[in-house]
């Protein structure tokens, strides 16, 4: 305590000669206010326990959903239930329909969304003239990913469904999903074309390229990991969307497997719905959802994961 | 591209009362220059004095701002770089550039110096790695990177990477190498070993450099054109230009009176 004194004593003697020294513009002296640092401390303390209460909040809230969800499907999930179809008796249902369901979903999703999401990306960030146009179109793709699910479940209804006559098949359903997404996989790859820095296509115009190839060899290739990860985004959230779905009318007590895109098909989100709807009748149900959940969570993580090493695979350094 | 006149063909650029507008500032006024072959042409003068903009406009690579307007004519073997019949694409080829700040594609070092063959066309994984070698020699790399041909060009030391940079246009196999500045961005070592190399490239390719460091363009010029404030001042022998200015605002600059 001692010593610490003396070398605020010292701080202050040394500001106190360079104040004398110095005189700042219109001739006011810059002092060192000592109190003004310690409130300044004190406040950046609390701004650091504020901000790690947020975090252990959101982890605490992870925690305990996870906690229960694992608990209620001990006993439950196990092969059995992965491998058989549904079925009215709690200890014979199973759920292979829903996830051959949800990948097939899938299989239309990524595609689509990936292929549209990126040609969209690249049309406006490299092609388009810069305007009025250009810049009502950006607005309005940033203004769709948050229009509600519902609302593209109607679109899908509509134009799929009915224009097309796909039904509730697994075509309606993924092709309705895939424009519900298309907004976050547009606007984040078109931040990842951006980020592609100016002298990387400096470089190969420099040589003669010309413009598709300048983003074919250089600007795709550097912004893949930022597209992935809207990629990542978009995909978990067209595995877990529920709304669109139930509009389209996809059925939940199907006992066939989906063999090809235009059959009928159940996912799991759906299946939790209507397993937790039914608790009221048979309880043994919520043990079904708590089980089912535990699979969509571990699909995306899978899923998640298999994206994450693409991504890194693809990481530059500058 | 095969010249009209003979009397075109000494120039490989000959620059006609260019002027070039940023929107509403004209930052060249009436440049006329002719750019010999085979030689080391250096642009000095004061930042913002045009000198950048003007070896930018030499491969349309000024084109990439939306507002710049030019006037004038600037005649690459006789044909005018703006005329229609000049494919951009190919005036790069021949005209190959070295920028300011390293810029080596986040690849390997082999497909770094590959790429611009392979953007036109060349296959052949023989012939790309004698293409590759090839160039790596004549930018003085060769001995440094021969047996790490595969790791990521940003392992290289910046001054490395400006040689790789230098290496990539070359196997290009151009006529003309621009560069802007190519030294600004490295320590004195990693200069001098350009410098050195510029001796060298001299042989075979037209050199233009835009340099902020006169002592540079006196040690490796042939010629040096003073611009200053959009104007080319004098332009001349480089031995002329540093001890003989015509200019007044010339011998200022050189002096260092100003800029």
């Amino acid at each position: 305590m001692n010593s610490k004194n003396k070398k605020d004593s010292i701080l202050e003697k040394d500001v106190d000669s360079m104040n004398d020294n110095k005189k700042g513009p219109g001739g006011k002296r810059v002092t060192f206010n000592k109190n003004r640092i310690s409130w300044r401390i004190g406040l950046n303390n609390f701004a650091k326990h504020l901000f790690s209460l947020s975090t252990v909040f959101a982890v605490v809230v992870l925690v305990i959903l996870l906690f229960q969800i694992i608990k209620g499907s001990i006993g439950w999930l196990d092969w059995q239930f992965l491998t058989s179809n549904l079925s009215i008796f709690p200890e014979k249902a199973g759920i292979i329909g829903a996830i051959v369901g949800t990948l097939y979903l899938m299989m239309i999703v990524i595609p689509v969304t990936l292929i549209l999401g990126v040609s969209t990306a690249i049309y406006l960030e490299e092609y388009a003239i810069e305007g009025r146009i250009q810049r009502f179109i950006k607005v309005n793709i940033s203004n769709l990913a948050s229009v509600p699910s519902v609302i593209f479940g109607l679109l899908g209804l509509t134009v799929f469904s009915r224009m097309l006559s796909l039904g509730s098949s697994i075509m309606a359903g993924g092709l309705t999903m895939s424009l519900l997404v298309l907004p976050i996989v547009v606007v984040s790859s078109q931040e990842a074309l951006r980020a592609v820095p100016g002298f990387l296509r400096e470089a190969s115009y420099g040589m003669g390229a010309d413009k598709w190839t300048t983003i074919w060899r250089v600007v795709l290739p550097v912004s893949i990991p930022g597209i992935l990860t809207g990629a990542i985004l978009a995909i978990s959230r067209a595995i877990g969307e529920t709304a669109p779905l139930v509009v389209l009318g996809i059925p939940t007590l199907i006992m066939k497997i989906p063999t090809g895109v235009l059959d009928d098909f159940t996912v799991m989100p759906i299946q939790i719905y209507y397993w937790t709807l039914d608790t009221v009748l048979t309880p043994e149900y919520a043990y079904l959802a708590s089980a089912t959940i535990v699979v969509l969570l571990l699909t995306l993580f899978i899923l998640n994961s298999v994206a994450i090493v693409i991504r890194n695979k693809f990481q530059k350094t500058f | 591209m095969r010249s009209t006149n003979e009397e075109q063909n000494k120039y490989v650029y000959d620059v006609r009362g260019l002027n070039l507008w940023y929107g509403d500032n004209q930052a060249l006024k009436d440049i006329t220059m002719g750019v010999e072959e085979n030689e080391i042409t250096a642009i000095i003068g004061p930042s913002g004095c045009g000198k950048s903009t003007f070896v930018k406009t030499l491969n349309r690579m000024i084109e990439s701002i939306p507002i710049v307007r030019t006037e004038g004519e600037i005649l690459y073997h006789g044909h005018d770089i703006f005329g229609s019949h000049m494919m951009v694409e190919e005036l790069r080829t021949r005209v190959g550039m070295v920028f300011q700040k390293p810029n080596p594609f986040p690849k390997s070092i082999f497909e770094n110096v590959v790429y611009g063959p392979k953007i036109h066309g060349v296959k052949d994984k023989k012939i790309l790695m004698e293409i590759a070698e090839q160039s790596l020699r004549g930018a003085a790399l060769w001995d440094e990177v021969k047996d790490r041909m595969s790791e990521n060009a940003y392992s290289l030391s910046g001054g490395q990477q400006q040689r790789l940079c230098i290496a990539r246009t070359m196997a290009v196999s151009p006529e003309v190498i621009l560069m802007d500045e190519p030294t600004s961005a490295l320590d004195p070592v990693a200069t001098m070993r350009i410098e050195e190399l510029m001796e060298d490239l001299k042989k075979e390719y037209t050199v233009i450099i835009v340099t902020h460091n006169m002592q540079q363009a006196a040690r490796i010029s042939d010629k040096t054109a003073f611009f200053l404030s959009g104007e080319l001042i004098e332009f001349d022998m480089t031995h002329k230009i540093f001890s003989n200015p015509q200019d007044k605002r010339t011998e200022d600059y050189i002096t260092g009176r100003f800029g």
